[in-house]
């Protein structure tokens, strides 16, 4: 009995799903669309950087120092400007992001003084990008100084070697491929619910569901199962297109990572439940969602500013977020293939807060108002 | 034991008392309306009554269950319409059907005599979607969904109100056929004319029950003397029977003005007022109250 009745708010849920093009959209566009758009343009990886080299020397050693900087294919070179002002002018007008100046006498200076400087000038205004630039040209430099230094010539050299571990290339996608589950996850089983739920209340069908025989536990059940199947179905999409088009691994247990993607989506469907326990009309549900969800998952996560580096306020205020423990689990189970004790003190903290919100949701449900 | 018991039940809002002190009861298979204008309370007693608020003050006793204790019970043997229309637009009338059906642990088939007299009448749009209906079309399907779980007692919250005047016929024929069948039916209303299609009914106004008995007996409590009148320019008509110190109060009624006086005046008398006022194809006559008289005389 309760089972054919389960099956009708299923079924009723699913109509009303694919009768409406937004929800439907917002259910299967939005995940491909945040996959694309932060694979393909919210990224720091740089290709074909326009630089610009500013030749003084004009040895051998400066123009097989220019050879090697863009042998490497990540950069380009555009019209060298003569002197220092031509690029400060290149500068202001954007043409240029980032600069190389090797200063005359360049070779004498390097084989004979065995101490020779070259300059790098990079347009800051965006910082990330900047840096980006810079590290990687003062990488190659290192490297080119190591080729051309004569056996001996720099007795005290400490040799840096790096090893990027879990992401020897620096893919962006290794990091936003998590966070895009978190972020769809959160957003239609915290979002989604609590609109549907406070749809039902604004249009007054939740009276009537009331005034039914039926236990409210039931009526939440009924209303929610499509959409965790399809908050799951999204979770698939974007694990297939990082591991299909962005080459993210997932070294870990599938079986496990999956399962914990379960135990977040409670989570974020108790919050759901929650919100709409507090709202009357889809309004208030979805500016409620907007702040308290949304937002801070996508800020406060990890997903695109690191913890490490917010005002200590914002990291205590992180602690309660949580997208930033099962983005920590994903990447663990996908990209370090990390045992039990790396992913069970995140997972015990979702499981606490699920209980906690379950318990919050239940408290707050009416059956009858006051 | 009555149907449903009402009992000095209060309940505000905030700082607004929407309901005092309200006390009536509805015998088994009875056909109760409560009258009033909006915002009288008569949504805030329907929502206490279907279990869906808790008053502040009394108790409800629907079949003999309280509707605090025990809400449960009540839930399974009741019928709510709510004040507007609550079933889901997307979906289609066969399926609005069907769910509610299903919600209520029954079939369609099961309960088919019950709704059949209504069901036939929107069966051709069974496909159609119920945000597509036209607003009688969409009050009958509300009907068969509160009845289709064979209802002992049916709330009906303004079910008439946005619906032409054809299909408010309809209903109000619909619904003393339901009643025959021994559902007992409490509807709200804020026409005045449906008032007198119930077998009791209750005036309400701000909260507050002004008077409850049969539609003929309000009507015959109505003592003073009433006159239709009407003449060529109404507009003055009205103004200068307002200002007179014979006129307790005079109404506009569709093309006639009520006048209620003071004291027993002659038809001639107020005439040749009239004429005096320089009024033209006067028409006078008394005329026996309706139940809008009693409840403007009642406030």
């Amino acid at each position: 009995m309760l089972l054919k009745i389960f099956w009708a708010f299923v079924k009723k849920e699913s109509f009303h799903i694919l009768r409406d093009t937004r929800t439907l959209f917002i259910l299967f566009g939005m995940p491909i669309a945040l996959v694309l758009i932060f694979g393909y343009t919210v990224t720091n990886e740089f290709k074909d950087a326009s630089i610009a080299v500013i030749d003084e020397a004009q040895d051998d050693l400066s123009q097989s120092l220019v050879e090697h900087l863009t042998a490497s294919g990540h950069f380009r070179l555009i019209d060298m400007p003569p002197n220092k002002a031509g690029i400060e002018a290149a500068f202001r007008a954007g043409t240029v992001k980032f600069a190389v100046v090797i200063p005359p006498q360049f070779e004498r200076r390097f084989y004979r003084d065995k101490q020779a400087s070259v300059q790098l000038i990079a347009d800051a205004t965006e910082p990330n990008y900047a840096t980006t630039l810079t590290s990687y040209a003062s990488q190659m430099i290192g490297a080119f100084q190591n080729e051309h230094a004569e056996q001996g010539a720099l007795p005290y050299q400490l040799d840096i070697e790096t090893r990027m571990l879990y992401n020897p290339q620096l893919e962006g996608a290794y990091n936003f491929i998590p966070g895009v589950v978190a972020l769809i996850l959160m957003l239609i089983c915290a979002m989604m619910t609590s609109l549907t739920i406070a749809k039902e209340k604004e249009t007054g069908t939740m009276d009537l569901l009331l005034v039914s025989p039926l236990p409210p536990i039931l009526i939440i059940i009924g209303k929610v199962t499509p959409y965790v199947l399809l908050a799951f179905v999204d979770a698939l999409i974007v694990f297939v297109m990082g591991v299909y088009i962005f080459n993210v691994p997932i070294l870990g247990n599938l079986g496990v990572l999956l399962g914990l993607c379960l135990l977040y989506l409670l989570v974020a469907l108790a919050l759901g439940v929650l919100i709409s326990t507090r709202s009357t009309t889809q309004q208030t549900a979805m500016m409620t969602s907007m702040f308290t969800l949304l937002m801070p998952t996508m800020l406060l996560s990890g997903f695109l500013f690191p913890i490490a580096s917010m005002p200590s306020f914002l990291q205590y205020l992180s602690t309660i977020i949580p997208a930033r423990y099962f983005i920590d689990i994903e990447k663990a189970v996908m990209l370090k293939d990390a045992g039990w004790e790396a992913i069970y003190w995140p997972s015990l903290i979702l499981v606490i807060m699920l209980l906690v919100l379950l318990v919050a949701a239940r408290r707050n449900f009416k059956v009858i108002y006051k | 034991m009555s149907s449903i018991v009402v009992d000095r039940v209060s309940k505000s809002y905030d700082a607004v008392e929407a309901v005092k002190e309200s006390q009536f009861s509805v015998e088994k298979g009875e056909l109760f309306g409560l009258i009033g204008p909006d915002g009288a309370g008569k949504s805030t007693l329907f929502k206490m009554m279907t279990t869906l608020l808790i008053p502040d003050t009394g108790d409800i006793l629907i079949e003999g269950f309280h509707t605090v204790r025990e809400y449960k019970k009540i839930r399974k043997i009741i019928g709510y319409m709510p004040g507007r229309f609550s079933l889901y637009q997307d979906l289609s009338v066969e399926e609005n059907l069907q769910f509610f059906a299903t919600i209520f642990g029954t079939t369609i088939q099961a309960n088919y005599h019950l709704i059949e007299e209504i069901y036939t009448q929107i069966e051709p749009f069974r496909k159609r979607r119920a945000g597509k209906l036209s607003g009688g079309m969409k009050q009958k399907l509300a009907l068969c969904c509160a009845l289709i779980h064979e209802p002992k007692v049916l709330f009906l919250d303004e079910p008439t109100t946005g619906v032409d005047a054809v299909s408010r016929a309809e209903f109000w024929d619909m619904l003393k056929r339901l009643k025959s069948k021994g559902i007992t039916i409490i509807v709200s209303t804020p026409y005045m004319d449906e008032a007198s299609l119930c077998e009791r009914i209750a005036l309400i106004q701000t909260g507050e029950i002004l008077r409850i008995d049969s539609p003929e007996n309000i009507i015959h409590g109505f003592d003073k003397p009433l006159f239709a009148v009407s003449a060529q320019n109404f507009y003055q008509l009205l103004q200068d029977l307002r200002t007179q110190p014979f006129t307790e109060r005079v109404e506009a009624f569709g093309e006639f003005l009520h006048l209620t006086t003071k004291e027993a005046i002659s038809t001639e008398k107020i005439e040749a007022f009239l004429n005096f006022k320089g009024h033209r194809e006067i028409e006078i006559h008394p005329t026996t109250a309706t139940i809008e008289d009693v409840f403007l005389d009642l406030i």
